[in-house]
Formats: structure tokens, sequence, C-alpha cells
């Protein structure tokens, strides 16, 4: 009986894909197999040069090679932590990074509000993608085009010229109108689409309790779209944060975290290294807490 | 709905035509620069020309600067395919412990400053493996590049196969197929679109990014990015950085057009 039904099968089904049907039986195999090649990048690479970039913050600079050499010491960690310019630049930092983030928040919540609420369809899907493409226009593009126009002979001065009105030059407010238009469309399309997601009658209610526009935006929408802000603040807080460029071509004599990282990284690696820790610990408190609101789930 | 008195819509329109000028005007000034007959830029452009496009065009250190960035993204772009792909495989088809972990590492490479991923690879070539006598040189470069693409196949792959009916592989099983038949002949074909949209953009990020660059590029190799801002940093912008500029937005758009165009293509057939 038995002979006969092996016989009657297929001959190429009998035997055929071993290695198929051994790892179909071993899920955990078949995961392994598929994390085995990204995850050996990411650690063993990636993660792998953080934790030696986190070793090399110990290490010092001999004085007279001026090569690196290992050992432990805590001196990099107390010149960042104590050097009045370091603080300085930290805090600054911090300052700009959370200016840029309130100033998109403050273009965005209009914006929004236009888009989802008062433009046509067509307009608003025009917005739509006039916001989403200089998202991909090139990130150093946009720092010289900017670059351009704040220049002393450039078209911000000419436009102005007729009113009398000269700008600030290459400075910190120009930093931070350059992070702004850097990383404004990371607010605007979160804050936007959580405009678009509020219940038209929710505006209704407010109208019928008497609330008038302003009321109902300051009371109503904004209230809500707390968590997109948060989502949105994620991007535009900690790429401002890391951000050297934009203060090293339109800051005039700006200098951020990353100017100061930077310029260490061949002259003193190790306190590169160390100064390093300073945006990293400020980025995963802010993510920490922004998790802790529950806003990131959204993203 | 919400009502608006007519002056607050009016006070609405103007800040976005304002943030619209905010955001197009630099690029503009920065397009029209490029064909500014002066060598310096500068507003208002006095007399336009070709001259600068057509000095761009045979001048050798940008041509190599363009083909060392293809070479690069195309690098890079490949790698992140694959690693993309394979962690989109492995967390929709397994709820593993260490799942979120997985998560975070791929999007950390991003989610960092950008000058912190350039310093820590910078500091593990030159400060371990160049003491250790390997000199990783310009793949040092692609493999920077990669690391930080991964999480843009990702995240297309992944939210494809999200949606993807799982009987289908199944079925294929059932019928006889193996792990790759059914991956080449069921699988694959469902998510290609997603796959190439990913892909695409990966390139695309590639191809705009400097930070990472500055630290990791050889000495001596230029990517457009990196040419531009060695160039921009003398005293007089010159009116042949906006023609590469220019480039550059025109190479890095041409990627994303596509891939959105792929994606609706896509949900269209849905």
């Amino acid at each position: 009986m038995t002979d006969t039904t092996t016989n009657s099968q297929p001959r190429s089904v009998r035997r055929s894909r071993p290695v198929s049907s051994y790892l179909l039986r071993r899920p955990k195999l078949r995961l392994l197999a598929l994390l085995a090649l990204p995850m050996t990048w990411i650690i063993g690479v990636y993660i792998f040069s953080l934790f030696l970039l986190l070793i090399t913050a110990f290490w010092n600079v001999d004085p007279f090679t001026s090569l690196v050499s290992p050992g432990f010491n805590l001196e990099n960690f107390s010149l960042v932590l104590t050097n009045p310019s370091y603080i300085a630049t930290s805090v600054r930092t911090l300052l700009i990074a959370l200016t840029v983030t309130l100033v998109c928040i403050m273009f965005a919540v209009p914006l929004g509000i236009f888009m989802a609420k008062i433009a046509r369809p067509w307009l608003r899907n025009t917005l739509a993608v006039a916001i989403t493409l200089p998202l991909w226009a090139g990130y150093l593009v946009k720092i010289i085009a900017m670059r351009l126009v704040f220049t002393e002979e450039g078209f911000f001065n000419w436009a102005m010229s007729p009113i009398g009105v000269r700008g600030p030059g290459f400075s910190v407010p120009i930093v931070i109108l350059t992070l702004t238009y850097l990383w404004f469309p990371y607010m605007a399309l979160p804050v936007y689409t959580a405009i678009r997601q509020i219940p038209p009658n929710l505006f209704d209610a407010s109208s019928d309790m008497g609330a008038k526009g302003f009321t109902t935006v300051w009371r109503v929408v904004i209230p809500l779209i707390v968590p997109a802000m948060i989502a949105g603040s994620v991007f535009t807080f900690s790429l401002s944060l890391g951000d050297y460029l934009a203060a090293r071509f339109t800051g005039g004599a700006t200098q951020m975290i990353g100017s100061i990282i930077a310029a260490n990284i061949n002259l003193n690696p190790p306190v590169a290294a160390a100064y390093s820790m300073v945006p990293i610990t400020f980025v995963v408190i802010y993510l920490m807490v922004a998790r802790r609101t529950g806003s990131l789930e959204r993203m | 709905m919400l009502r608006l008195s007519r002056g607050a819509r009016l006070a609405l329109m103007a800040i976005v035509g304002l943030i619209l000028l905010f955001m197009y005007v630099p690029l503009f000034v920065l397009i029209l620069n490029s064909f500014n007959e002066s060598q310096i830029s500068g507003w208002p452009i006095k007399n336009f020309s070709t001259k600068w496009w057509a000095f761009a065009r045979n001048y050798q250190p940008i041509r190599d600067a363009l083909l060392n960035s293809v070479l690069v993204a195309t690098g890079a772009m490949i790698f992140a395919s694959i690693l993309g792909t394979l962690v989109a495989f492995a967390m929709k088809g397994f709820n593993f412990f260490g799942r979120g972990t997985v998560n975070i590492l791929v999007v950390l490479p991003i989610a960092l400053p950008g000058v912190v991923t350039g310093v820590a690879f910078s500091n593990t070539y030159s400060n371990f493996l160049t003491p250790a006598g390997f000199n990783i040189g310009y793949f040092g470069m692609i493999v920077a590049h990669a690391t930080f693409c991964i999480v843009m196949v990702f995240n297309n792959v992944f939210a494809r196969l999200r949606r993807m009916n799982p009987n289908l592989q199944e079925a294929s099983a059932d019928l006889g197929a193996g792990l790759w038949q059914t991956f080449r002949l069921v699988t694959f074909p469902q998510f290609r679109t997603s796959f190439a949209a990913g892909a695409l953009l990966a390139f695309a990020l590639s191809f705009d990014e400097v930070v990472v660059t500055i630290f990791t590029a050889p000495p001596g190799i230029d990517t457009l990015p990196l040419w531009i801002l060695k160039e921009v940093g003398r005293p007089n912008q010159a009116s042949v950085v906006n023609v590469v500029a220019t480039v550059v937005i025109l190479l890095s758009l041409i990627p994303v057009y596509i891939s959105q165009r792929l994606t609706r293509a896509q949900e269209d057939e849905r």
C-alpha cells in the first residue's frame, strides 16, 4: 500500500526542495537568515562606530606627536561640560533649534488651516506638492540659495531697498531662517494632515456655542494638533541641533555644536568625540520625552 | 465648517503667499544666477548668458565629481535596497523579541545628526582601521551612505508588505513552490514597484548628502555637493557653482518624481 502511494507521486515533488521544506518548518532560522546581514551591517558597522567614538572620547592626543593615543581620562568630558565657550555653544545651539521649531509651528498652523479648511481641492493638492517638493531640492543647494538671497548685494536687500529695510547680514537670525527653510516641510505636512483629520462637526459645535474663528482655532484646533506638532518637532529640533553648514554659510561667525565637532575631528578627535555626545544626549532626551506623549506612533 | 471673518481669511492667504515666496524665491534666485554672465553671483542680474553652463560641461573637476556622485549613490542604493528589503521581510513576517529595537536601529543613522554619523565613521576609519593596516578609502564613503539610506527602502517595502495578502505565499508553498520560487514568482512582483520607489529615494538621498560625505570621502575625491561646498567657501560665490547646484536640484528631483509616479501608479492598480 505504502509503496504504491509513494510511487504514484510525481518524481519532482517527492524529493525536491530540501532547503525550503527545512526552512519552512523553522521560522526562527528564517528570521535569523533575514536579519543576519542587515543587523551585521547596522550593528557591526554603525553602532560599533558609535561605540568606538565613545571610547575615543576617553583617549587623548599626544602633545608632541599630535597622534591619538589610547588611555582613560575624563579630561575631554570635563572640558566639554565646564569650558564656558563650549557651554555657550551648546546653549546657543539648543536655543536656535528650539526657535526654529517654534517658527516652523507658527507658520505651519496657518498654512495647515488654510489648506485643510479654506483651499479648494485643486489648490490644496497643489500646495501639498509645493511644500513637499523643496524637501528634495538638495540640502546644500538650499543653504547656498539662502546665502545668495541674504548676502550684502543679494535679493533681499534689493527687494527691500524701496522701503529702506536692510537685512541683518549673516548672523544668528539668518541661521534660524535658513534652518526653518530647510526643515519647514517636516512640520507643515504632519500639522496639515492632523488638521484635515479633525471632524467637521467639531467646528460646527464650536461655532454653535458662539465661538468666533480665532477662538475655535485656539481652543479646538490647537489642542487637537499638539501630537502632530511634537512629531514634526522631532525633525525640526534634532535636524537643527546637529546642523552646522547653515551656520557656516549663513551665520557669519556663529558657531554651533556641529561646527566645533567638525573643527576638532582632525586636530583633536577625542574632544570631537566627547562633544558628539552632547547632541546625541539632547536628541535622545527629546525623543524620549516625545515618546512619552505618545506622539511618535503617528509618524 | 470653520467660519472665519473676511479679514482672517485674507490674513491666512497672505501668510500662505509669504510661505510660498519664502520657499521658492531662494531656489529661483539660485537657478537664475546660473545664467548670470558675471563671474560673481548677485542680484539683480545684469546680463544673462549660458556661458557657465558651457564651461561646467567641459570642466574636468565637475565631471569627476558628477561621476563620483553617481557611483556612490548607485553603490549605496544597491546595498540599501538589499538590506532594507531583508529588514522589511523580517519585520513583516515575524513577531520577535527586539522588534522595536530593530526598528530604532534602522532609523537611527538618519535620526542622529549627520555630523555625529560622519565623525563616528571617520573616527573608525582613520583611528582604528588605518592603524590596523586596512585602508577603506572610497568604499568607506559608500558604506556610510548605504547605512543611512536603508531606512528609505525599508519604509517603502514595509508599507507595501503590510498591505499584501499573506495567503498568496501560503498558496504558493502548498502548490509545491520553494521559498525562492515563491519570492521570485509571487512575492516580488507584488512589491517591486515599492522596491523601485524606495531605491530611487535612496539614490536621491545619497546624491544630495554632504555632511557625512565631508568626513568619509577620501582625500582628493569630490562628490558634486562636496565640490560645491569647497567652491562656495570662497569669498565671492562664482556663478559656476550655481550651475552645479541647479544640476543637483534636477538630478535629485528626477528620481523623486519617478518614485512618486511609481507609488501613485501602484495605488491606482489596487
